[in-house]
């Protein structure tokens, strides 16, 4: 089970959301994963490691190659994280609807 | 009706936008008149905000306190920095769960549109995990209202 904390540092960094990006769309080695970036391949292995540790990746061994891919579960967790802080405000603003039409006639009156 | 978005933004940030059927003015009004704000700023069901302090100026006090009518209960407070009639509030706040939580910097906007009102909230956390505890509580929060609503079901 990944660690939400690591896990949101983890996401903050733009590289590391790109290669989260790429990854969305199908498993890529490290050479793969660095070509559309700046940066070296030793940088990207780190950020890597950064994505591996929070359990939002895994790699697994192929010859010498360590291909990553999407960790299911943790990507889903942090999903689930803000679908629930979603609910909790999405029902303060439907009520805040219900708020605002019962303003409306008053303010039909204020305006005349 | 899925209108509203929360996306979170560079390390620190999180942004909320939703759309309101309702000019500016009503929106604004609903964000900073205490008796307005009693009927909607609640969060899950059952709960109510016996007290509602809202000074809508530059350095007015915000004091919020909800109940869960069974014992429970916690409070916000909060300062006004900035206030532009009906378009912009920035604020700070925490929460008191007793222990004060960082300061959360609030900057909401109202923009008219074609049918009403965009509000953009972005928030301002001090850093990366205090943005993710604050997440957390928004799950407790969401989960307590699912499990109430299960309550209702069975």
């Amino acid at each position: 089970m990944p660690n939400l904390d690591t896990a949101f540092s983890a996401l903050a960094d733009p590289t590391r959301r790109a290669i989260l990006a790429r990854l969305a769309s199908g498993e890529a080695t490290v050479m793969e994963l660095a070509e559309p970036f700046e940066i070296t391949q030793p940088a990207i292995s780190r950020h890597l490691k950064v994505l591996e540790g929070a359990g939002l990746i895994a790699r697994r061994i192929q010859g010498t190659r360590r291909p990553c891919r999407l960790a299911p579960d943790g990507v889903a967790e942090i999903d689930q994280w803000l679908a629930m802080l979603r609910d909790a405000l999405a029902k303060n603003y439907d009520r805040l609807d219900e708020v605002l039409a019962a303003m409306k006639p008053e303010e039909r009156e204020d305006v005349r | 009706m899925s209108k509203m978005t929360i996306q979170t933004d560079g390390d620190k940030h999180v942004v909320v936008t939703r759309r309101f059927a309702a000019p500016p003015e009503a929106v604004y009004r609903a964000h900073t008149e205490p008796r307005l704000i009693q009927k909607w700023l609640l969060g899950p069901d059952g709960w109510t905000m016996p007290v509602c302090v809202n000074e809508a100026r530059p350095g007015g006090k915000i004091r919020y306190e909800w109940t869960d009518g069974k014992g429970g209960g916690f409070h916000l407070t909060g300062e006004y920095l900035e206030l532009v009639p009906f378009s912009r509030i920035v604020h700070v706040e925490r929460m008191h769960l007793p222990d004060p939580t960082p300061d959360n910097h609030v900057e909401a906007r109202f923009e008219q549109d074609a049918t009403g009102t965009l509000m953009t909230m972005r928030m301002t956390l001090p850093d990366a995990e205090t943005r993710a505890a604050m997440l957390a509580t928004g799950m407790e929060q969401g989960m307590e209202a699912s499990y109430a609503r299960l309550e209702a079901i069975i």
